[in-house]
C-alpha cells in the first residue's frame, strides 16, 4: 500500500501531508484503530503478565489462529463486495471431516487435500450462483450453505476421526525456529493467503472490481467491469478459504470433527469488521483482517492468562465489534456530509 | 448545414415498457463535430432515447447506425467500445475508489497483467488537465465536491476514443464558471469531430452551445431545428405541445374567489437549490396553477408548501397561524396533502390492493392501535371508488395493474380520505390518457367548488389555464408573476414561461401585457 503511495509524482504545490493522506487513505483509519487496540492490548497484557510477550507465546498466537486468518481472508473478499458468507464455519467443519475420512480410508494426502479445497469451492459456487443468478440475499444464500455444509459434515461422520497422515501432521508439528520464535507450515499458509489476497485486491482488475462492486454494483457494470463473474468468484474464494481452514484446523487438532467451527463464521466476521472493513462493502483491507484476527486471538489469550471464563472473550469481542461499527458509521456519515 | 452523412443515425426507434411506448417511431441523427440538444418535458422520452443510443436498453424496433454501419449495443460497455460514451445526470462513479481508477477502470493500463498504478495516475492527470482540473488523481473520489465528481465523470467519458459523447444534464450541479469551462471542453471536442448530445433544461445553455435541436413530446418526434432559426418561445411551445382542440373543456369557474383571508400563505419560501423567495397565497375553494418549465422550481415550491422538504427560509401560515411544516405528517395534521409527480415511486404502492392504497394514509394517521375494522375500510374504499369512478371498481385488485389515470384517482382518494383543506397536485395528469385527464381536471374543479383549496402543477399550459383560477409563473426558481387565468391565453402564458432569464421582470411585464390582452 505504501509503495503505491510513494510512486505518486510530487506536484509543485503539495497540500499538507495530512490533507493528502486524508483524501487518499481516510479509509485506513479504522484499520489504524485496530492496530492501536492491538498494541494497547499487548502492552497492558505484558504489564500484567510479564511472560505474555515471550516469543513462544506470540508465535503460538499465529499458530492457534491460523485457520481463523484464512477464513477472514476469504470473508474479506465477500464483505468488500457488500455481501456476507455465513457458511465458512460449517464449510471448515465439513471439509475437515471429509479430509480426515478420506485419509482414514488410505487415500493419499495428494488427493485428499485438493478434494477438501474443491468441496469448499463447490459450496461457495453454489452460494455465488444463488446470489448472482437467483437474486437471493447473500445472508439467506449463505445460511443455506451453512446448513448444507453442516449436514454434509454429519453425513460423512458423526464421530471425530483421527488423522494419522504424515503430511497433514507435518503441517502442524514442524517448527521453523528463529531465536525463540517459531512458525509452523500452517502459519506460513495463513500468511501466504493474506499476502496473495493483498496482492490480488490491490493490483489486479479482479481485485479492483471487488471494491467497485462494493462502491456501486450498477456503476461498476456501467464501467464495463465483469460484475457477474467477480461476484461468483468471491464466494468461490471464500469457499476455498473455508476448505483451506478445514485443512489447517484438522492439522491443528489432529482430527476431523463434524461439530467443529460452530459460530466460527461470526468470529471471522467480527475479525474482518474490527480490522476496518465496512460491512456495507467497498472499503477495507485484508491486512486489517489479519490484525482483526490477532486482536481476537490476543483477547482470548489474555482471558486464559487471567484464568477467567472464556465467555468473557465473547463479551469483549461483542463490545469491540459494537464500537467499531459505530466508528465506521460515523466515518461514513461524515464523508457523506462532506460531499 | 450540409454534412455528407450523419455520424449517428437512429431510424424508427421504438422502446416499450409493457404496453406503454416510451419512444415511438423516433428518427434522430447527429453529425460529427456538432453539439446536438435533445429537448422535451418529463416523460417526453428523452432518457429512453439516450438509453437506446448508449445500449442501456434495447430497441424494440428501429435501427441504430454509427458511421453508416448498423450496430446493436447489448450493454453500455459495447457502446463505449464503439465510441459512444455517456455522462449521466446522476453521477454513476464509485465514491470509494480513487479518481484515477474512476477514470481508467475498465480499460486500465496494465503491465505484466498487473495494474500499473503510476501510469494510470499519469493518464488520469492528463485527462483532468484537459478539463482544467487540478486534483490529486490518487485521492478518493468521494472526498470531492459534486461538481468535481461530475467533471471526473466527463473526464472518464472523454479519456477513451470517443466519437459520440452523451451529456445528460451535466450542468445541474455546476456553477457558472464550471459551466463555462465545460463548454470550452465541449467546443474542443467538437473540433476533433466528436458529436455531443447535450441534454439540459436550461434554455440559455442550449441556445449558447447547440448547433441543432431535436424536440420530443410524449415519446414522439416533434422535429429537428437549428437554434438560430427557432425562437425560444416556439421551442417551448413545441416542447409543451398544444392539444386544446380535442379536449372537452370544463367551464372555467368564474374566478371571483371570495375575498376572505387566505387558507395558506407562503412568504419568502426558499429551498436551495430550487425555489427562491417565493410568495403564494391560496383562498378557500381556489385553484392556483403553477406554470413553469422543468427545473423552474414548480415541484420544489409544491414540496416546500406541503412539508415534504423543509424550508431554508420563509414563513408558511395556515389560516393566519404561522406553522412549521417539518414533515409530511405534520402538514397532514394541518390539512395539507401532497400528491407527487412520481406516481410510481412516491405514490401508488403497486403490490397492495386498491382498497389498501386508499385507506393507507387514513390508517397511518389514526395510528396502529386504532385499526380500522375491515368492513369500515371496505366501505370507505368502495365509496371513493364510486365517487371518483375508479375502474375497474374492484377494491381487491392490485393497484399496479390499474391504468395511469385510475392509479392517479386512487392516490387522490387516499389523500381525500384524510379530509384535507389544501391539496397539492404535482403533475397529476402526467402520462395518462386524454379522457382520464379531462376527468381529473373536472374532479379538481368539483373539489374546489366544495371549498377545497388546490395547488395544481402541470406541464401543459392549457390545462393549467383551464383548471386554475390564478396562475403563478415560475422561472429559474422564482415566481415571476401571479395572474388571474382569464387575463391569460396559452400564448401569453407561454411567453411568460419561456422568457429568457437575463431580461428578468421588466421584460416579462412588457411582453406579457400586450399579449395578455390580445388574441
Amino acid at each position: 500500500m505504501t509503495k503505491s503511495l510513494d510512486l505518486a509524482p510530487r506536484r509543485a504545490a503539495t497540500p499538507s501531508r495530512y490533507a493528502t493522506f486524508m483524501s487518499r487513505r481516510a479509509s485506513l483509519m479504522p484499520t489504524f484503530a485496530a492496530v492501536a487496540i492491538l498494541l494497547v492490548l499487548l502492552i497492558s497484557a505484558q504489564a500484567r503478565f510479564p511472560k505474555f510477550l515471550s516469543p513462544g507465546n506470540m508465535s503460538a498466537l499465529l499458530l492457534d489462529n491460523a485457520y481463523l486468518v484464512v477464513l477472514a481472508v476469504g470473508l474479506t473478499f465477500v464483505i468488500l463486495t457488500g455481501g456476507i458468507d455465513l457458511s465458512v464455519g460449517s464449510v471448515m467443519a465439513f471439509t475437515g471431516i471429509l479430509g480426515a475420512s478420506l485419509l482414514a480410508q488410505g487415500i493419499p494426502a495428494v488427493v485428499a487435500v485438493p478434494a477438501m479445497l474443491i468441496a469448499g469451492a463447490l459450496i461457495g459456487l453454489l452460494i455465488g450462483v444463488l446470489v448472482q443468478y437467483f437474486n437471493v440475499q447473500p445472508f439467506i444464500a449463505s445460511l443455506a450453505g451453512l446448513f448444507l455444509a453442516r449436514g454434509l459434515a454429519f453425513v460423512v461422520s458423526l464421530e471425530s476421526i483421527r488423522v494419522e497422515d504424515t503430511f497433514v501432521l507435518w503441517l502442524q508439528r514442524t517448527r521453523f525456529n528463529v531465536g525463540g520464535w517459531y512458525i509452523t507450515p500452517t502459519g506460513i499458509i495463513a500468511l501466504l493467503a493474506v499476502a496473495i489476497a493483498f496482492y490480488v485486491l490491490l493490483w489486479t482488475r479482479f481485485g479492483r472490481t471487488v471494491y467497485a462492486i462494493g462502491g456501486g454494483e450498477q456503476s461498476a457494470r456501467l464501467m464495463g467491469l465483469n460484475v457477474a463473474r467477480t461476484k461468483l468468484m468471491v464466494y468461490v474464494i471464500s469457499g476455498v478459504c473455508g476448505g483451506l481452514a478445514g485443512l489447517l484446523l484438522t492439522a491443528y487438532s489432529g482430527a476431523g470433527y463434524p461439530r467443529n467451527g460452530i459460530g466460527t463464521e461470526l468470529d471471522a466476521i467480527a475479525a474482518v469488521v474490527i480490522g476496518g472493513t465496512l460491512l456495507t462493502g467497498g472499503t477495507g483491507y485484508v491486512l486489517g483482517s489479519l490484525i482483526g484476527v490477532l486482536v481476537y486471538g490476543t483477547i482470548k489469550k489474555i482471558i486464559s492468562f487471567m484464568g477467567a471464563e472464556q465467555a468473557w472473550t465473547q463479551i469483549i469481542i461483542g463490545a469491540l465489534l459494537l464500537l467499531f461499527i459505530v466508528v465506521q458509521r460515523v466515518i461514513v456519515t461524515r464523508s457523506q456530509r462532506r460531499r | 448545414m450540409e454534412e455528407p452523412r450523419p455520424l449517428l443515425q437512429l431510424t424508427g426507434a421504438t422502446v416499450r415498457f409493457g404496453a406503454e411506448a416510451a419512444i415511438d417511431d423516433v428518427d434522430f441523427r447527429m453529425f460529427p463535430g456538432e453539439v446536438h440538444s435533445l429537448m422535451g418535458e418529463n416523460g417526453a422520452g428523452k432518457s429512453s432515447l439516450i438509453k437506446a443510443i448508449t445500449g442501456a436498453i434495447p430497441l424494440d424496433e428501429g435501427e441504430l447506425r454509427l458511421g453508416g454501419e448498423v450496430v446493436r449495443f447489448r450493454t453500455p460497455h459495447d457502446a463505449q467500445l464503439a465510441g459512444v460514451s455517456t455522462v449521466y445526470q446522476e453521477i454513476d462513479l464509485l465514491p470509494n475508489l480513487t479518481v484515477a481508477e474512476n477514470i481508467c477502470l475498465g480499460r486500465e493500463p496494465r503491465r505484466f497483467g498487473v495494474l500499473d498504478w503510476s501510469s494510470m495516475r499519469t493518464r488520469a492527470r492528463a485527462v483532468l488537465a484537459d478539463l482544467g482540473l487540478d486534483i490529486d488523481p490518487a485521492s478518493i473520489l468521494g472526498t470531492h465536491s459534486l461538481a468535481v465528481q461530475q467533471l471526473v465523470a466527463i473526464a472518464r467519458a472523454i479519456s477513451a476514443d470517443v466519437r459520440v459523447l452523451v451529456l445528460d444534464e451535466p450542468t445541474s450541479s455546476l456553477d457558472v464558471d464550471e459551466v463555462a469551462e465545460l463548454f470550452r471542453v465541449m467546443r474542443d471536442l467538437t473540433q476533433r469531430g466528436v458529436a455531443i448530445l447535450f441534454v439540459s433544461h436550461f434554455l440559455e445553455q442550449v441556445y449558447e452551445i447547440c448547433d441543432r435541436i431535436t424536440v420530443l413530446r410524449g415519446g414522439r418526434l416533434v422535429g429537428e431545428y437549428v437554434p438560430s432559426e427557432l425562437l425560444r418561445i416556439d421551442l417551448v411551445q413545441k416542447m409543451l405541445g398544444r392539444s386544446v382542440a380535442e379536449l372537452g373543456t370544463r367551464a372555467r369557474p368564474d374566478s371571483t374567489p371570495p375575498e376572505t383571508s387566505p387558507v395558506i400563505r407562503g412568504e419568502g419560501v426558499t429551498r436551495t437549490p430550487g425555489i427562491h423567495n417565493a410568495g403564494v397565497e391560496l383562498a378557500e375553494g381556489e385553484v392556483l396553477g403553477l406554470a413553469g418549465l422543468l427545473g423552474s422550481g414548480r415541484t420544489e415550491l409544491a414540496r416546500a408548501l406541503s412539508g415534504i422538504d423543509r424550508l431554508d427560509a420563509g414563513i408558511i401560515t395556515i389560516s393566519g397561524q404561522p406553522v412549521d411544516l417539518t414533515s409530511p405528517r405534520k402538514a397532514i395534521s394541518f390539512g395539507v396533502v401532497y400528491s407527487s409527480e412520481n406516481r410510481r415511486t412516491e405514490g401508488i404502492i403497486s403490490e397492495l390492493s386498491v382498497q389498501e392504497n386508499i385507506t393507507l394514509a387514513l390508517q397511518a394517521e389514526r395510528g396502529i392501535l386504532r385499526r380500522m375494522r375491515p368492513q369500515r375500510r371496505r366501505e370507505l374504499a368502495m365509496s371513493w371508488i364510486e365517487a371518483l369512478d375508479i375502474r375497474p371498481a374492484d377494491p381487491d385488485r392490485r393497484a399496479g395493474t390499474l391504468s395511469g389515470g385510475n392509479q392517479q384517482k386512487v392516490l387522490l382518494a387516499r389523500l381525500l380520505a384524510l379530509s384535507p383543506r389544501i391539496i397539492v397536485l404535482d403533475e397529476p395528469t402526467r402520462g395518462i390518457d386524454v379522457g382520464a385527464k379531462v376527468e381529473i381536471q373536472n374532479l379538481v374543479g368539483e373539489l374546489a367548488d366544495n371549498g377545497l383549496s388546490v395547488v395544481f402543477i402541470s406541464a401543459e399550459l392549457e390545462e393549467v389555464l383551464r383548471v386554475a383560477n390564478r396562475v403563478a409563473v415560475l422561472r429559474s426558481g422564482r415566481i415571476v408573476q401571479t395572474l388571474p387565468s382569464e387575463s391569460l391565453t396559452v400564448d401569453s402564458l407561454l411567453a411568460l414561461v419561456a422568457q429568457p432569464d437575463e431580461f428578468s421582470e421588466v421584460a416579462s411585464l412588457s411582453t406579457a401585457e400586450p399579449d395578455g390582452s390580445g388574441e
